[in-house]
């Protein structure tokens, strides 16, 4: 399984030909306590750079892009309940959605772990 | 905050940074014709103000005001009375100058009184939550289309033809901007509105069906088999209500299945106002609607210290947070109209509402018993509440006119809202309202009788 980072602080784990998506750990901290995520409906095609998902904090709402594109085939439950999941585990039970991926290439560019570690450092 | 006016190089030094030789020049796509080349002609260029005072009261004698005569004019706007007390309490100046309450350390009177207003409407409308108001029933109207666009991602809204030409109208305005389809109609002649043609108007593309009730014409119907089309098709139904009042009486739209309601709030505690400003009512029946409702929400909490207080909440679908994906471009409300409403809805009480309500029908019904007693008169409704179409033979568009000149104010023709449907021409609307006379009706009966004889 491979973990890639994005610039607009999504976190996509890719395990063939499936990924799942959420949201990393400084992008919870920086919004501070999440009420509501609104997903995408399962069946949505959804557009690498286009808005997925909605993450709504006490601060503010911020769209949540696809780092991908592909078909949702599913979105967490769980954060229906209990949103307030990304910010105790952004980067694992706190995932927003699972999607096909359509064309692998899309993934060259995105960051692996190190240098989104060194990406976050500069801001 | 002191008010600097522009200096001329002040001006000169805009003109020059956006390049343009002169102030004129910034107005070029104004057609020349419609451009003033001077003073406005026939306008005096001063008089004193004693001077302006008596030529503006000379004009406003022209005017026949509501109170002036006997009155029937309704399709959207009511006369009702409104407490001397409403006036006196939305003028203290805790109320009349407080702004927008984003702080709600220092906005508690105003929260509260906001949450009390939601609280009512959502009462009356037989729905879960209702926002903090809109600017008005036609406004709302829409806001209520592009919220089924949301909710549904649909984009084909179905409108009765029954709906107020006016609240289409604007419906369609807005639609031009978000490409949303709007399939409209006529209303149909008849003493029952169309249900079933409405209905069979619904396609799995709807979004939205669009029922007014009482509907312009002043007809009622059971909307639950609108409402059950509507689901069946994975589409809302809105219900527009334009007379609150009404609801003293009838059946709340929430409670027939209304997904959304919306309506104008003018009746209770507002007045005529020469049209305006007025005050837009939006609710939901279903809580799970609430993250797509447009504008001001507040929402009842605890302090620290476990005491109940009032904020505005759910603020990240409004336009101040959200910027261009936020759920509507409203981001402020009818504030001092909604609190009008909220008292003279308190004034009255559930109580004083529904005797409001009965008062209403019962001088409506013998309106339409003495009408349809006018040789030539027939009334066109089997059901209404305050208001209902009359028919004759003849133009009620001049008729009304002639009337107004008679000092009598006979109601709202179809001709006025529909000038493009010849055969609308002897259909006039009659409100009644508590303010109506029995007098008032003996003078309309007999002033009809004259003019259709």
């Amino acid at each position: 399984m491979a973990r890639y980072f994005t610039e607009e602080h999504e976190w996509i784990d890719v395990e063939g030909d499936t990924a799942t998506v959420g949201i990393t750990d400084y992008a919870q901290e920086q919004l501070g306590d999440i009420v509501f995520v609104e997903l995408p409906d399962v069946g949505a095609m959804v557009d690498k750079g286009k808005d997925a998902a909605v993450v709504e904090s006490v601060k503010a709402a911020s769209d949540v892009y696809a780092p991908i594109s592909g078909e949702v085939t599913e979105a967490n439950p769980a954060l229906e309940e209990d949103p307030a999941l990304v910010n105790t585990s952004a980067e694992e039970e706190g995932w927003f959605f699972k999607l096909t991926i359509g064309d692998k290439s899309e993934l060259e560019g995105l960051m692996d772990a190190k240098a989104y570690a060194a990406f976050v450092d500069e801001l | 905050m002191r008010y600097l006016p522009l200096t001329d190089t002040d001006r000169s030094a805009m003109l020059d940074v956006i390049g343009a030789p002169d102030v004129d020049a910034l107005f070029v796509d104004v057609p020349p014709e419609a451009q003033l080349d001077g003073p406005i002609h026939g306008l005096p260029m001063h008089a004193s103000e004693m001077a302006v005072e008596k030529h503006m009261r000379g004009l406003s004698k022209q005017n026949l005001a509501a109170a002036d005569a006997p009155f029937f004019l309704g399709a959207g706007a009511y006369r009702h009375h409104v407490p001397a007390s409403v006036d006196h309490i939305i003028q203290r100046g805790e109320f009349l100058t407080a702004y927008t309450p984003y702080q709600p350390e220092i906005a508690q009177g105003t929260l509260q009184m906001l949450f009390e207003f939601q609280s009512q409407v959502a009462r009356l409308y037989g729905c879960a939550v209702a926002n903090a108001s809109m600017y008005d029933g036609s406004t709302a109207c829409w806001e209520a289309v592009a919220m089924a666009g949301r909710v549904t991602k649909r984009s084909r809204a179905v409108l009765s033809g029954a709906l107020h030409p006016h609240y289409t109208e604007v419906v369609k305005t807005m639609a031009k901007f978000t490409g949303d389809t709007i399939a409209d109609a006529r209303p149909s002649i008849q003493p029952k509105p169309d249900n079933s043609g409405l209905i069979s108007r619904i396609d799995d593309e709807t979004s939205c069906v669009v029922v007014q009730y009482p509907d312009i014409l002043g007809r009622l119907s059971d909307l639950s088999e609108i409402a059950e089309a509507a689901h069946a098709k994975g589409a809302l139904l809105i219900v527009v209500n334009t007379e609150p009042v009404a609801l003293g009486a009838i059946k709340s739209p929430g409670e027939m299945g209304a997904d959304i309601v919306v309506g104008e709030g003018q009746s209770i505690g507002v007045g005529l106002q020469f049209g305006g400003p007025y005050l837009g009512l939006f609710a939901v029946r279903d809580p799970k609607h609430v993250r797509q409702m447009p504008g001001r929400l507040c929402g009842e909490t605890v302090d620290a210290d476990g005491k109940r207080g009032f904020v505005l909440t759910l603020s990240t679908r409004e336009q101040h947070i959200r910027r261009e994906k936020a759920t509507s471009n409203i981001c402020t409300n009818s504030g001092l109209c909604a609190l009008a409403f909220s008292v003279h809805m308190t004034l009255l009480g559930e109580k004083g509402l529904r005797q409001l309500a009965a008062e209403n029908h019962r001088l409506a019904c013998l309106a339409a018993d003495k009408l349809a007693a006018v040789p030539g008169v027939s009334v066109l409704n089997d059901a209404f509440f305050n208001e209902f179409t009359i028919l004759f033979d003849g133009d009620a568009r001049e008729i009304v006119r002639e009337l107004a000149d008679d000092r009598i104010l006979a109601g709202v023709s179809l001709g006025r809202l529909y000038p493009d449907v010849a055969e609308f021409k002897g259909g006039l609307l009659v409100a009644v309202t508590e303010t109506t006379t029995e007098e008032d009706i003996e003078t309309l009966c007999s002033a009809l009788k004259e003019k259709l004889t």
